[in-house]
């Protein structure tokens, strides 16, 4: 029953989130911040982590792949749809879920615990509009650029380990990741970016929004804002998939 | 004029407002006092709308908060101004940002007489040369301070105030006390301070109203609060020895 109140508790701050922001010139300055903090200060970690999981998903495939009736070009081929079906969009998300939603979940619950959430309400100032309606406009427009990015750099990680380590020739790699492409698989994780992205920014602010207490409970509303967004994001995926490629 | 008749509220079935009516007039500075648990705090919370009440009606110069959309609340709130007793001041904007942040959701100004707007009402509350220091590099008195330009910079007609010296030394407590109430009388707003702080009840209370578990047990001034024979009132205002000495003393020179 506490679960489904939760969930009904969730669509209905949507429903206070989803309206017009009340000063447009305020709206797009906060909005430039949130791609700020939410995007751009991610782009970094997302290109460390997806050259080296492209590298180590090349060199697995590499080495469990040593039989000669299996073509070389095959490493690239799996490198190239791991990297665009499931460890671009699925894991960079949920990577995101716990660098993004932590930071989402303690910031807002921070400004309610300090009474700054109050302090915007006595003001007149719709606080769930104000708050979070352009951190969801930043991820949902900038995360696709993220991702699109992560598949890009896990390729060429996947490219740059073979070359590096010698398990492939770089010909039989650049011809694997040119093999059997369907732009619909791009468009396929792009979908699921979005819809991740969408939770990414809107579960940690439930957690962040409605949290009572202090400090300890802030921290608890962080962690518990990071498995619940993660946990949705698996769930997600899993019927997305089933829906899109089924 | 802010008229409260019969407020009611409970937090899952245990009322903490049994029926409060009061009024609140211009220019005048209104306290109320009570033990920690008298409803006080959801009293000022109600007034500003943080909580809906049960029942009851609060009036604000005629418009009933029960009868007013929600377009109609939000432009009720852009009349009132609300020092927190923590500050509440934005952590991530500087003081200026934080002063004119309320003019930039709301008046069509430009920046150049936002600024003017913030400066003026920055020396108002005397504080300079901290436009563009974060709330976190100021003392507790200069944030309320802060917080109390914050809250005066749309010229509200309703100001209220949630412990505004808790934290305080004497001294800044003595000043914010004497600015609130200069504050009052010069713009003639409606101000209502939620205290504990017997001092500031002495000095500046020309209202004060003593709740005792949800219920409005005494009304009167910081005047007829020396001599009033209300049983609950006397212990608890006069429940240091300096205050029942100082009472004494006035009863004494009175009679």
């Amino acid at each position: 029953m506490n679960y489904l109140r939760h969930v009904g508790k969730y669509f209905i701050m949507l429903r206070q989130v989803f309206r017009k922001p009340q000063k447009w010139s305020v709206f797009r300055e906060m909005l430039f911040r949130e791609i700020e903090d939410l995007g751009l200060k991610s782009l970094g970690i997302i290109t460390f982590i997806s050259f080296f999981v492209g590298g180590v998903v090349a060199i697995q495939t590499a080495l469990n792949v040593d039989s000669p009736f299996i073509p070389k070009y095959l490493i690239g081929f799996a490198t190239k749809r791991s990297m665009i079906l499931e460890f671009a969009p699925t894991f960079m998300s949920v990577i995101l879920a716990g660098k993004v939603g932590s930071y989402i979940s303690s910031s807002i619950g921070t400004m309610r615990v300090t009474e700054q959430i109050d302090a915007l309400e006595v003001m007149g100032i719709n606080s769930l509009n104000y708050l979070v309606l352009p951190k969801i406009i930043a991820t949902v427009f900038f995360y696709p650029l993220l991702i699109s990015l992560a598949m890009f750099l896990g390729i060429f990680g996947g490219y740059v380990a073979g070359t590096l380590t010698g398990l492939f020739f770089s010909e039989d790699y650049l011809y694997g990741i040119r093999l059997d492409f369907d732009p619909y698989y791009i468009q396929y994780a792009l979908i699921k970016t979005v819809v991740f992205a969408f939770v990414i920014a809107t579960i940690p602010a439930y957690h962040g929004y409605y949290v009572k207490g202090g400090s300890l409970e802030v921290g608890r509303a962080s962690t518990q804002a990071v498995v619940w967004t993660s946990v949705v994001i698996i769930l997600l995926n899993y019927f997305l998939t089933q829906m899109l490629l089924a | 004029m802010i008229e409260v008749t019969d407020l009611y509220k409970e937090f899952k079935g245990i009322p903490v407002l049994k029926g409060v009516s009061t009024t609140f007039e211009k220019g005048v500075t209104n306290m109320i006092i009570g033990q920690s648990g008298s409803g006080k705090t959801v009293f000022l919370k109600c007034l500003v709308g943080l909580h809906i009440p049960d029942s009851g009606i609060i009036c604000f110069d005629g418009r009933k908060h029960t009868e007013l959309t929600i377009k109609e609340h939000r432009l009720l709130r852009q009349e009132i101004g609300m020092v927190f007793q923590g500050g509440a001041l934005y952590d991530s904007l500087t003081v200026e940002e934080n002063i004119m942040f309320p003019l930039k959701m709301f008046a069509d100004q430009s920046f150049s007489e936002m600024l003017d707007r913030v400066n003026f009402v920055l020396k108002r509350v005397n504080l300079e040369d901290v436009n563009n220091k974060f709330p976190a590099e100021l003392s507790g008195g200069m944030q309320k301070r802060v917080s109390i330009a914050r809250a005066i910079v749309m010229n509200p007609k309703y100001l209220f105030c949630d412990e505004p010296n808790s934290g305080l030394d004497p001294n800044t407590a003595t000043v914010i006390d004497n600015l609130i109430k200069e504050i009052t009388e010069e713009y003639q707003i409606i101000t209502v301070i939620n205290s504990h702080d017997m001092n500031s009840v002495m000095e500046i209370g020309e209202k004060i109203i003593f709740l005792k578990d949800g219920v409005k047990e005494w009304e009167g001034s910081n005047k007829e609060i020396f001599i009033t024979e209300n049983e609950a009132v006397v212990n608890f205002v006069y429940s240091s020895n300096l205050f029942r000495k100082v009472r004494e003393a006035y009863l004494k020179e009175t009679k």
